[in-house]
């Protein structure tokens, strides 16, 4: 039994980690396309839009995935978030930034207003996916950490070229996820453009996430994670034939494939250790030595296994409520709206 | 000695108080105003009074501005613990990250994604699933607070807890769940939310009323109740719209006083725990340092809380503090000169690195955060029972100073609920985790002991910066949007008021695909 609670929790911590990548990562990416792809205004609503409903709910697994880390494996939780803080710091001014461009860039009316919280949506977008990057690959391959879990080194100590990697590696992967996302989503020229972009650039894009799933795995010479790496070759083969064929829906499902069973190999070949010290490797933080109490993780399972399944058929149903594609021609026009005071009273007009 | 500012513990201190401080400025209104939006919904859907449509609209549309800020802030709390706090993380990770996993996976996720539907869902959803949608959302923002107020109870009084190897291990789950200290301060936090929620109804809707009486759209008759009128000229400035602001602010002004009395009766009940479990606090809060039965109005001193000798009593009144904390008046309460000693044989003399532990929080805070937080909560709730009878024949007094008083009032709980938070939190130290006087031997914590060792000075300098830098840019477009939509009235949630009834050009799209661009 003491056994079985850690791995159940690293597998639904994994979950929760590969949910997010897969959630957020059409989020994220769609966020950046407002900059990279969009041509006009009512491109950049129709992109927005798609995600509208539902970014929101995704953003929840990563704090899910953060919540489940403190109460399961709280050494793991403190020495990657403190060992990490400058970049996690970022992470977060991004996801802020991100958050509140996307409320508030419909709620003013100026062409100002409206261009630079187009800004601040993709640049928090693009430093929270590369942030989250390089924060999961530094995970997987370690940090300087001493005998009590703590950074050793100074604040940059963690910078090398895996944290690059890893954050090339997402941000690569949300670009293409997210055109496919958008390409099956919409309809007129953002659908094209998506399309156009998925294939061919998309090869180029999932190299980098490519490169860090292939070392990681082939260094730690797991079979569980080479049989993963396999499928997910398989399901980039099978991505890359589709959206160049231009059927959405499967290259959406294909790509789906493999990053969840890509990354799923990632932490094949990280298992046992959540946390890698590249110090002393006695010192690395693992499934046993880092995790909460056996009667902890039996209390979160009963919690887990009640919440889960609900969180994911509600998530799913919001999907199903909000399928259609999206058009330009159905945008409504922006209304704006003066304040509710007579003209007679003289006062300026908020709203040109 | 450290230079103060570049003491690491002091900037981490002022980082978390900052950003949970602001923090719990969104999530008061959030929880404030959700089941008010809630309520005006399903008033609306039973009558098809077209004043609750556009409260509904409305008040969701001010909702949905605060709760991002609420969303995105509260980001920073699921990781600060990690960040700054790791020694704190690791000490009390086996209880403490439960009810915090609980909350993103019980609550959160159920608030963001069903509020995603609501806003996005008009037309393409039933009406009836559009309103279960949102009374789950707002559920889920209570459910949320509770688990939050669980973990942070915790830290008031450990329970259901063993000691093994110097760290607490979790016993009893429901023992943490049902700490009689989260039960009553859950109640408090969030009736006070509610108190926010109220005031906010009550300035926002006064203040369109003072408005339509200064445009001469409404007036009053010989009798004194209100005429109600229209401007054709103006979108939204008809005769429903007296009705919906006139609605708005006398649910808001019951709702304020409904949530004083409860405020009232769950602080008591919440202070009297308080006098057991944490002593000293209450001890500070009241500047008492000698043992005494009488309530502090009002007093002064050289309040250097290592001596408690220089206080000054200006006014008491007799019994009050017993009574506040025993139900009687003649029980004594302990006084801070009386329980350092107590404190310092239980929990030790000296901190690890050898200096004297300093077992009393700052009085002036304590002392005036308690005070605040009173005299604030009364003063809304005085307010909302006036402001019941000025507008009982339909409308507002013309004067401007009482329209900017209403307004101001908007503030007094949101002042109230922070200086409650920062007594309370303050009033713990220097424990983070404050020790249990009838619970297991050895569960605290020292705030020093708590800090991450890795992270530096500079690291949280520039963090506390940055995020504070951030915080008051995006307070600041938080109040213009506020202000921008409230001056707006009915017609920024509604555009449809601003068309005129020649407008026929834009009736040719399906109104379903036209509601999915809410952004």
């Amino acid at each position: 039994m003491s056994e079985f609670l850690p791995n159940l929790w690293f597998i639904l911590i994994a979950v929760l980690w590969i949910g997010y990548l897969f959630l957020e990562g059409f989020d994220l990416g769609v966020g950046m396309h407002m900059l990279v792809s969009a041509r006009s205004e009512s491109d950049r609503r129709v992109m927005l839009n798609t995600i509208g409903p539902v970014w929101d709910g995704n953003e929840v697994w990563l704090i899910t995935a953060g919540g489940a880390i403190f109460a399961a494996f709280p050494y793991w939780y403190a020495s990657l978030f403190s060992a990490l803080y400058i970049p996690l710091i970022f992470v977060l001014l991004g996801l802020i930034l991100r958050a509140v461009s996307i409320e508030y860039r419909g709620k003013g009316h100026s062409a100002r207003w409206v261009s630079l919280w187009t800004w601040t949506l993709g640049l928090g977008s693009f430093v929270s996916a590369f942030g989250i990057g390089a924060a999961l690959a530094l995970t997987s391959t370690g940090l300087p950490l001493d005998k009590n879990g703590d950074m050793t080194g100074g604040p940059f100590a963690w910078f090398n070229g895996f944290a690059v990697l890893g954050g090339i590696a997402v941000v690569g992967f949300a670009l293409v996820h997210s055109a496919n996302f958008l390409a099956l989503k919409t309809d007129g020229p953002v659908r094209e453009r998506a399309a156009r972009f998925a294939w061919p650039w998309g090869i180029v894009c999932l190299l980098p996430i490519a490169l860090w799933a292939i070392w990681l795995v082939v260094t730690s010479g797991s079979v569980l994670a080479w049989v993963g790496l396999v499928i997910a070759v398989l399901g980039a083969v099978w991505w890359a034939i589709s959206a160049r064929a231009r059927k959405e829906g499967q290259a959406f499902l294909a790509l789906g494939v493999f990053i969840v069973i890509g990354a799923a190999a990632i932490f094949a070949a990280m298992y046992p250790a959540v946390l890698p010290s590249t110090t002393n490797h006695a010192w690395d933080l693992t499934i046993h030595n880092a995790a909460s109490s056996t009667y902890t993780l039996g209390v979160m399972s009963v919690v887990a296994a009640f919440g889960v399944p609900i969180v994911l058929a509600y998530q799913a149903w919001t999907y199903w409520v909000f399928r259609k594609r999206l058009r330009a021609d159905i945008i409504p026009e922006n209304v704006p709206f003066e304040a509710a005071v007579a003209p007679a009273a003289g006062t300026v007009p908020l709203a040109k | 000695m450290h230079y103060a500012a570049l003491d690491p513990l002091l900037i981490a201190r002022w980082q978390f108080g900052i950003t949970t401080v602001y923090h719990f400025w969104m999530v008061p209104l959030t929880i404030g105003l959700g089941p008010v939006v809630a309520y005006f919904q399903i008033r609306w859907h039973r009558s098809g009074d077209e004043r609750f449509y556009r409260a509904t609209k409305f008040w969701g549309k001010l909702f949905t501005i605060n709760f991002i800020m609420g969303v995105a802030t509260g980001l920073v709390q699921e990781f600060q613990f990690g960040l700054a706090w790791s020694q704190y993380s690791r000490f009390v990770g086996d209880i403490f990250g439960a009810p915090l996993a609980m909350e993103s996976l019980l609550a959160f996720f159920l608030e963001s994604t069903f509020l995603g539907l609501w806003i996005f869902g008009w037309g393409r959803l039933s009406r009836r699933v559009h309103t279960i949608v949102l009374c789950f959302a707002i559920g889920a923002s209570i459910l949320s607070a509770y688990f939050i107020i669980v973990a942070n109870s915790w830290m008031q009084h450990p329970v259901g807890v063993k000691l093994v190897d110097g760290h607490p291990i979790m016993t009893n789950i429901w023992a943490v769940l049902g700490n009689n200290t989260a039960i009553w301060a859950f109640t408090h936090t969030v009736v006070g939310s509610f108190m926010v929620g109220g005031m906010f109804l009550l300035g926002i809707s006064w203040y369109q009323l003072w408005q339509r009486r200064k445009d001469g759209i409404d007036t009053v008759g010989a009798d004194g109740r209100v005429v109600a009128g229209e401007n054709p000229d103006i979108p939204g400035r008809d005769v429903a719209d007296h009705r919906l602001w006139l609605s708005s602010l006398r649910v808001g002004a019951w709702v304020a006083i409904a949530a004083f009395v409860l405020v009232f009766i769950t602080g008591d009940q919440q202070g009297k725990l308080m006098f057991v479990q944490q002593p000293m606090k209450m001890a500070a809060a009241e500047a008492a340092c000698d043992t005494t039965t009488d309530f502090s109005v009002l007093s002064y001193g050289a309040w250097n809380a290592e001596s408690c000798h220089s206080v000054h009593d200006v006014f008491e009144v007799p019994g009050v503090l017993s009574f506040l904390a025993n139900s009687n008046f003649t029980t004594p309460v302990k006084g801070v000169n009386e329980l350092i000693p107590e404190y310092e044989q239980k929990y030790g003399t000296t901190a690890p690195d050898g200096s004297k532990i300093n077992y009393v929080p700052l009085m002036p805070v304590t002392y005036w955060g308690f005070r605040v937080m009173i005299t604030l909560g009364g003063l809304a709730a005085l307010a909302a029972l006036v402001a019941l009878f000025i507008t009982r024949k339909g409308t507002v007094p013309r004067p401007k100073w009482l329209m900017v008083l209403a307004l101001v009032g908007i503030l007094a709980p949101f002042g109230a609920n922070s200086a409650g938070w920062v007594f309370t939190e303050m009033g713990r130290q220097p424990f983070v985790v404050a020790p249990n006087p009838t619970g297991v031997d050895g569960v605290f914590l020292f705030t020093e002991a708590a800090r991450s060792p890795n992270v530096t000075a500079g690291e949280l300098l520039f963090s506390l910066i940055a995020l504070g830098s951030l915080y008051l840019a995006l307070m600041v477009v938080e109040v213009v949007l506020m202000v921008k939509y409230v001056r707006g009235g009915a017609a920024s949630a509604i555009p449809e008021l601003g068309k005129k009834p020649d407008d026929t050009d834009s009736g040719i799209k399906a109104p379903d695909d036209v509601l999915a661009f809410a952004y």
